[in-house]
């Protein structure tokens, strides 16, 4: 295309050695991002192009990823970035879409009521927004070679990586059979209730069964999931390649069923798994143990500050003052909770920087050391 | 230096005066949010547009007019990126957005010095020990004689001619900082442990330089020394401007120093009260306060190194009235004036002995108010 030659000879000066060494020491993002907010020469970033909101509880967003996107397979996931109150948060989310429509991706989030960033979207979201993304990641995904037998079962806001298989294979015309079990609270509750629909009705070897746990009777399946829904959608697991995501009840009821079939093998799932808890009794030391994840140690943790403890595992992380002033020890805390020895203060959001010297863990604590 | 002793404190009234800074402090972090983000957006914002603004002006710099608003432009760009950007960006004043772009472990500034070299022996070494003699190096930079305990040597008969050469360089005087030159030169440290270290200054360096020296002015063509001419200016009028703000940090009359023992064991409450007495502010309009990157509340940034900087003006209010309350001073005064008596003290420091300033005067009784020399706080 004509309209793609300049769009390529800019970002060809863009990335050039000569452009680095003009924005030296920024770099040349820095510069452009205060004009086209989705442009980096390596980040991911992505401009919101659509945002729905099919139910009460669920947003849907449409991004378009900027250059930098190398795309998804069916069923994996992405980091996505937002910033809310001046803070950037990262939660992970998985394409609903198909992986075959290249410059879009679809991310459904569901509100959780103790939540940040889901109740953020499902109120904020807005056409134009820029939001940061990392390269699709995860093993949870349709193999290369397509099964001639898929069974295909989500829960809740667990439908979205099943949901870009389901898409993808009729994005393809895949003619292998394929069921679809979906557990919600009612029909009310499904996202993607149109879009099944649809799709169920124009391919012939897409069977789709609903199961509402809050409003029994009104699916085909009842309740919630039983061996018996499997003779309901007519597929034998031994035969099937299955691929299961949504809350811990129903992958626990799903992997005894399988087990007892001594079929694990052909079994994968998926559980969202929810950011650290909010709240921790009273702020005291709760014994957890501390995970180093770069140096790939673990210790018992104390109520000793962190620094201390890195330091007593045979670790030297970087320090300076040890007494909260200079910054020198901050690093990454991936995850788990952490008390501010100074103010007794306790953080449990993931992926934040936190000063070691001041700050002891409560509980498991994992830190990018 | 003072020339009387600081007014004394019982260990119960530090205590006391540590926790109502410390409550400051925790209500601030428990507020940051949007305000403080947007804030620091609008000044990057500002300082890249000045930057491309004032370069593009350079590339003409032929034009008079044009070379005038491109270094003006230009050096504002470079004051803005190293002080109100740079500095505090550095010391993880907005760590707590999680945003790489101003994470203070990843910035990297326009200077000369490796921004990790600077996070060292700024963030560290004088925050932690501001003004204590022999240990906080920014007294004197290693190079100058700032203060009447630094034993008098004929070298020191240049003091105003080095620090008026550091003044004009003074990013490469930061950026040489960290090595401990005088440690070098007494044989307390081995040039073969500042390999690494050279080599970084060395690297950062010369991108700084190609970028100022030679590639810029090499784009203007036949113009180029023009450009060089605008570009080394902006570089001085910055160097100038940091080091002026800078000495008046901890300098000017009126600023305590202390000794390593006094500052053995220090409780929370002491260690504000050592950053209280050894800095000293400077008073002017809000775009002074934004040029000098918020320096100009040196006290409240000694107090809060980790806070917003932006936000020192509404927290000084709250500080005078805490000082005025513990008979503690607040120096504070106009460019001029704590300029002036820095360069006073430069000068009287070149010569031998105390400089001829006034004996100290008898130590005042512990826990009573004490008149100072300097402005009072208002109560």
């Amino acid at each position: 295309m004509f309209t793609q030659t300049p769009q390529r000879l800019t970002r060809r000066v863009l990335a050039s050695k000569l452009a680095d060494a003009l924005t030296t020491p920024h770099g040349v993002d820095r510069y452009v991002e205060l004009v086209r907010p989705a442009f980096s020469l390596r980040e991911v970033r992505a401009q919101v192009v659509a945002v729905r909101r099919a139910t009460a509880r669920s947003v849907t967003l449409t991004l378009r990823p900027n250059d930098n996107w190398q795309g998804f397979r069916a069923g994996q996931f992405v980091r996505l970035s937002v910033e809310i109150d001046g803070v950037r948060h990262t939660r992970c989310y998985s394409p609903a879409s198909s992986a075959h429509v290249g410059d879009l991706v679809e991310l459904t989030a569901h509100a959780r009521p103790d939540g940040v960033v889901s109740p953020f979207l499902r109120a904020c979201a807005q056409p134009g927004a820029v939001v940061s993304l990392s390269q699709a990641e995860g093993d949870f995904a349709l193999p290369d070679e397509r099964p001639e037998q898929l069974l295909l079962i989500s829960g809740g806001s667990g439908i979205t990586p099943v949901m870009a298989m389901l898409r993808t294979l009729c994005h393809e015309g895949h003619r292998g059979q394929i069921a679809f079990l979906h557990y919600a609270r009612d029909e009310h509750d499904v996202a993607y209730r149109r879009q099944l629909a649809e799709l169920a009705a124009g391919h012939a070897n897409v069977r789709l069964l609903h199961g509402y746990t809050r409003s029994p009777g009104t699916g085909e399946l009842d309740g919630r999931f039983a061996r018996a829904h499997l003779q309901a959608a007519g597929i034998d697991p031994a035969q099937a390649l299955t691929f299961a995501c949504g809350p811990t009840g129903l992958l626990d009821a799903v992997r005894s069923t399988w087990a007892q079939d001594g079929l694990e093998q052909r079994l994968h799932v998926e559980q969202f798994s929810a950011p650290a808890p909010a709240a921790v009794p009273d702020g005291e030391h709760v014994a957890g143990s501390l995970r180093f994840a770069r140096s790939g140690v673990e210790a018992g943790g104390t109520a000793a500050s962190l620094l201390d403890q890195a330091e007593a595992a045979g670790l030297s992380p970087k320090s300076g003052c040890r007494m909260g002033i200079c910054h020198t020890c901050t690093c990454r805390k991936l995850e788990g909770a952490v008390r501010d020895l100074r103010t007794g203060e306790i953080s449990t959001a993931p992926d934040e920087l936190i000063q070691i010297c001041v700050n002891a863990p409560v509980g498991d604590v994992t830190l990018d050391i | 230096m003072s020339t009387t002793s600081p007014p004394q404190l019982s260990p119960e009234q530090l205590d006391a005066f540590g926790r109502e800074l410390d409550a400051i402090r925790e209500r601030v972090i428990a507020d940051l949010g949007e305000r403080d983000a947007a804030y620091i957006r609008r000044i990057i914002k500002a300082q890249r547009g000045l930057e491309i603004g004032g370069r593009a002006l350079l590339e003409l710099a032929f034009l008079p007019p044009a070379w005038l608003a491109g270094t003006a432009a230009l050096s504002v760009s470079k004051i803005l990126d190293n002080m109100e950007i740079g500095h505090n960006v550095m010391h993880g004043q907005y760590d707590w957005m999680n945003d790489a772009a101003v994470n203070g472990q990843a910035f990297e500034w326009d200077s000369a010095c490796p921004s990790e070299q600077w996070r060292h022996s700024h963030n560290y070494m004088h925050h932690t020990h501001t003004n204590i003699l022999g240990k906080d190096r920014d007294i004197g930079y290693g190079v100058l004689r700032m203060s009447e305990d630094q034993k008098w040597h004929p070298y020191y008969l240049g003091n105003p001619v080095y620090a008026a050469l550091l003044a004009l360089f003074f990013q490469w005087g930061v950026a040489l900082h960290d090595l401990e030159v005088e440690k070098l030169n007494t044989g307390k440290a081995k040039w073969s442990d500042k390999r690494g270290m050279l080599k970084d200054i060395w690297r950062k360096g010369r991108r700084q330089a190609l970028k100022d020296y030679a590639l810029f002015p090499l784009l203007a063509g036949p113009g180029a020394p023009f450009t060089f001419a605008g570009n080394a200016t902006a570089n001085a009028v910055r160097n100038v401007w940091a080091f002026m703000i800078i000495f008046c940090g901890h300098f000017p009359e009126g600023t305590h120093e202390f000794t390593l023992e006094e500052t053995e064991g220090e409780t929370r409450g002491q260690w504000y009260y050592r950053q209280l007495l050894g800095s000293a502010n400077l008073t002017g309009g809000e775009l002074f306060h934004v040029m000098s990157g918020n320096l100009s509340h040196q006290i409240e940034h000694h107090l809060f190194p980790d806070l917003p900087a932006h936000r020192y003006a509404e927290l000084a209010v709250e500080v005078r009235e805490i000082c005025a309350r513990y008979g503690l001073p607040y120096n504070s005064g106009p460019l001029h004036k704590q300029f002036g008596s820095v360069v006073k003290k430069i000068v009287k420091l070149a010569l031998p002995g105390d400089g001829g300033e006034e004996p100290d005067a008898p130590e005042p009784v512990a826990g009573e108010p004490v008149a100072v020399e300097r402005e009072l706080v208002a109560a």
